[in-house]
C-alpha cells in the first residue's frame, strides 16, 4: 500500500535505468539527504558526530570496497585494514611532498596507491580462489603491516613511529588537524562517501560490474562467455583496494588524527567483513546497514550498563560485546545467511501488499 | 654486487664459519615446525570431515590451554584438571555442532567459514571474561613435563636442546600417529572419510552426521589442548596465540588441506624456513620478518601448485 509502483509508468529507456525508479525511492533518499546534510549537523553534538557518525560513514566505505570484491567478484580478502593502511600512509606522504594541494583530492589520489598494492597482491587470484586465496591477502596484511614499522621514510621518520595529521586547509576553512570543526569534518565524509557510493553502483550496474558477478557466480562459465578473468579479477582488486584506500585515508584524516600500524591490522580487516557480511553480501545498501549495526550495538552496550545504573567494569563490557559480536555473527548466519539488506527487501515486499497481503 | 654477495654469499659462509649456531636454529626451527603442524592439524580434521574451514582452531588452543590453567588455579590437582578440560572440550564440540553446525547444513563454504570467526570472537570474549586477559604460565612440571635442558657440543661449539621440546616433538608424532590409526583402521575412522567424501551418501548408508561432527570437533579439540599446553609451556599462555596459530594457514597450503601428512610436512618447511631466514637473511630487511615469512612462502607455492603439495588435484567442471 505504502511502497507500490502501479501506476509509475517509464516511457523511455533512461526512465527505466535510473537508480531510483521508484516514486517513493526518491522521496525516501531525499528525506534521508536532508537528515544527513541538515538535521545532523543541526542537531547532533560534537560526541555523536566524532563517534558515530564519521566511523559510520568511513566504514561504511570501506565496507563497500570489500563488498565489491568479496561480494561481487566473490574473492575472499582479509587484507582490507591493510590496503586501508596503504591509503592513509600514501595520503600522509603525498601531503607532505606537496603541502599546497587541496587535501580532498590527496585523500581521493591516495586511492590509486592503494589500488596499485592491490593488483599486486590479486595477481594470485588468477590462478587460486576460495581459502587459498584468503590466505595470500593474509600475506598482504602481515607484509604490508610490517612494512609500515620498519620503513620509516613512510611516516617521516617520527620517533614515535605514528602519522599525525597536519591542518590542512581549503577556501579558508580548516579540514584536517587538532583545530578543524567535527561538523566540517563530517560534512567533507559524508559527500566523499555518498559519490563515491553513487560512483560504484552505477559500476556494478554497468559492464565492468556485470562481469565480476558471473566470474563470482561462475569463472569458467563466465569465461567461456567471453569476460576475461585477468581484467575482470585485477580490476575488482584494483577498485575494491581504491575504495579501501580513500577509506583509510579518510579513517586517519578525518577521524583519528594520529594513527598507528595497530589502526590497520588483522582484526580490522575482520570488521569489515563482518560489517560486508551482516549487512549482506553484494548490496551497497547493506553495507550502510552492517556497518551501522556492526558499530552502533557496541557504543550501545557499553552506554547500557550506565544508562541502567548498574556498575559494571569497563573490561567486563568489553568481553560481553566480544560475545555479543560473535553471537550475532552466528545468529545473523543462521537466520538470514543474506543479511540485513535481504531483511530491508522482505519488508518493502510486506509494505508493497500491506493490509491486503493476498491481493 | 654487494647486495648479491649479502644474499647469496654471505649467509652460507656465516652457517659454516659457526655450525653449532646453525644447529641450534635448525632445532628450533623443528620445534616451531611442529607446533605449528599441530596446529594445521586440527584445521584439516575438521576440513577433512565437514568441509569447514574452522577459522576458530587458534582460539580452541587459547581456550584449552587457559581452562585448563584455569582449573589448577581453582585447585583442581593436574591431572584432575586435564581429565576436566577434556571433558569441556567435548562439551563446546557437542555445543558448536548442535548451535552453529546443525543450523547451517547445506550452507555456501564462505557462510560455514564465517561462522566459526564469529566463534571465534564469541571464545575470545567468554575466555577473557572467565579466565581473564592476563597471560598466565603454562602448569608443565605440574603434568609432569620435563623442564631441563641438555647440552651437546658438537664441532667444539654448544647447542642447547630443551627437554620440553623433545616432549613436544614426541608428543606430536604419538599424535599423529594416533589420528592416523584411528582415521585408517577404526570404525569411526571410516565413517569420518565417508563423511568426508560424500555427505549425502554419507548419510544414506546409515553415518550420523551430527555425531560424526561432534567426534570430529573433540578430536580437534584435543590436538587442541596438546598444542595449547605445548605453546603454553614454551611462553605463556595468552591471546596472542591466536595469531601464531594463524600460521597454520600456509602451512595448510603448503601441505593441502585434506592431507595430514602433508600438514606435518608443510609445518616443518614453514618452521624451518622461517627461522633460517630470520636468522640469516632477516637482517638486510630489518628484523620481525617471521611474521610475514611464511604467508609469502605459501603465496609463491600457490602460484606453481595451487592444490598444496599433496592437496588432491582440483578438477573444475561446468
Amino acid at each position: 500500500m505504502f511502497y507500490r509502483e502501479v501506476g509509475q509508468f517509464k516511457t523511455n529507456y533512461t526512465a527505466d535505468s535510473q537508480v531510483f525508479p521508484i516514486l517513493q525511492d526518491k522521496i525516501g533518499i531525499i528525506a534521508m539527504l536532508v537528515i544527513a546534510y541538515v538535521i545532523i549537523p543541526m542537531a547532533g553534538n560534537d560526541f555523536f558526530i566524532t563517534t558515530v557518525m564519521i566511523p559510520f560513514l568511513v566504514f561504511t566505505l570501506a565496507t563497500i570496497g570489500l563488498n565489491i570484491l568479496v561480494g561481487y567478484t566473490g574473492q575472499l580478502s582479509l587484507g582490507t585494514g591493510a590496503f586501508m593502511g596503504v591509503g592513509a600512509y600514501s595520503c600522509y606522504k603525498l601531503t607532505t611532498i606537496f603541502p599546497d594541494v587541496n587535501i580532498i583530492i590527496m585523500v581521493l589520489l591516495s586511492g590509486f596507491f592503494a589500488a596499485g598494492v592491490g593488483i599486486l597482491f590479486g595477481l594470485p587470484s588468477l590462478r587460486i580462489k576460495g581459502f587459498y586465496l584468503a590466505v595470500t591477502t593474509l600475506a598482504a596484511q602481515f607484509f604490508l603491516e610490517w612494512a609500515f614499522i620498519r620503513i620509516p621514510w613512510l611516516y617521516n621518520y617520527n620517533a614515535s613511529g605514528a602519522i599525525e595529521v597536519p591542518q590542512r586547509e581549503s577556501f579558508g576553512v580548516i579540514l584536517t588537524g587538532a583545530a578543524a570543526q567535527p561538523v566540517t569534518r563530517y560534512l567533507v565524509v559524508l559527500s566523499i562517501v555518498l559519490f563515491m557510493t553513487w560512483i560504484a553502483s552505477n559500476i556494478i550496474r554497468g559492464r565492468i560490474g556485470r562481469s565480476w558477478m558471473m566470474i563470482r557466480d561462475m569463472d569458467i562459465a563466465a569465461e567461456l562467455m567471453g569476460v576475461r578473468p585477468l581484467y575482470a579479477k585485477l580490476s575488482a582488486f584494483a577498485v575494491s583496494s581504491f575504495y579501501c584506500g580513500v577509506a583509510g585515508a579518510m579513517f586517519v584524516f578525518f577521524w583519528l588524527g594520529a594513527a598507528e600500524v595497530e589502526s590497520f591490522d588483522i582484526n580490522h580487516s575482520f570488521l569489515f567483513l563482518f560489517m560486508a557480511i551482516i549487512g549482506g553480501l553484494g548490496s551497497l545498501i547493506g553495507c550502510y546497514m552492517g556497518a551501522a549495526f556492526i558499530w552502533i550495538l557496541p557504543i550501545i552496550i557499553r552506554a547500557l550498563p550506565e544508562a541502567l545504573g548498574l556498575d559494571v567494569n569497563a573490561a567486563t563490557v568489553e568481553h560481553i560485546n566480544f560475545m555479543m559480536i560473535g553471537g550475532m555473527i552466528i545468529f545473523f548466519l543462521i537466520v538470514e545467511p543474506h543479511g540485513l539488506a535481504r531483511l530491508w527487501q522482505i519488508a518493502k515486499e510486506k509494505l508493497r501488499t500491506w493490509p491486503f497481503p493476498y491481493s | 654486487m654487494d647486495i648479491l654477495y649479502n644474499i647469496l654469499v654471505d649467509p652460507f659462509v656465516q652457517m659454516g664459519s659457526a655450525p653449532d649456531f646453525f644447529l641450534q636454529v635448525l632445532w628450533s626451527g623443528f620445534v616451531a615446525g611442529t607446533l605449528y603442524s599441530l596446529i594445521a592439524l586440527g584445521f584439516v580434521l575438521i576440513f577433512k570431515a565437514s568441509g569447514v574451514f574452522n577459522f576458530a582452531q587458534g582460539i580452541m588452543v587459547v581456550f584449552a590451554a587457559l581452562t585448563l590453567v584455569g582449573l589448577y588455579q581453582a585447585g583442581v590437582p593436574a591431572w584432575g584438571a586435564l581429565i576436566l578440560t577434556i571433558g569441556a572440550m567435548y562439551v563446546l564440540a557437542w555445543l558448536v555442532e548442535r548451535i552453529v553446525l546443525r543450523n547451517l547444513v547445506n550452507q555456501e563454504e564462505i557462510i560455514l567459514f564465517m561462522a566459526t570467526i564469529g566463534l571465534n570472537y564469541f571464545l575470545i570474549g567468554f575466555g577473557e571474561y572467565v579466565f581473564g586477559g592476563e597471560p598466565k604460565p603454562m602448569i608443565a612440571a605440574e603434568l609432569g613435563l620435563p623442564t631441563g635442558s641438555t647440552t651437546f657440543e658438537p664441532f667444539g661449539g654448544i647447542v642447547i636442546i630443551e627437554h620440553l621440546d623433545v616432549a613436544a616433538v614426541i608428543m606430536a608424532i604419538v599424535l599423529v600417529t594416533a589420528l592416523a590409526i584411528f582415521f585408517n583402521k577404526t570404525r569411526i575412522g571410516r565413517a569420518l572419510r565417508a563423511v568426508a567424501d560424500d555427505h549425502q551418501a554419507a548419510l544414506s548408508v546409515g553415518i550420523s552426521l551430527n555425531q560424526i561432527w561432534v567426534i570430529v570437533w573433540f578430536a580437534a579439540g584435543i590436538v587442541a589442548l596438546a598444542t595449547g599446553i605445548m605453546w603454553g609451556a614454551k611462553s605463556d599462555v595468552s591471546f596472542a596465540l591466536q595469531i601464531v596459530a594463524l600460521k597454520a594457514l600456509p602451512v595448510l597450503i603448503i601441505g593441502g588441506f585434506t592431507s595430514i601428512p602433508g600438514a606435518i610436512i608443510g609445518g616443518l618447511v614453514i618452521g624451518f624456513g622461517e627461522k633460517l631466514f630470520e636468522i640469516y637473511w632477516g637482517g638486510l630487511l630489518g628484523s620481525g620478518v617471521e611474521g610475514w615469512f611464511a604467508y609469502v612462502i605459501a603465496l609463491i607455492f600457490l602460484l606453481f601448485r595451487p592444490q598444496g603439495l599433496f592437496g588432491e588435484k582440483i578438477i573444475e567442471r561446468i
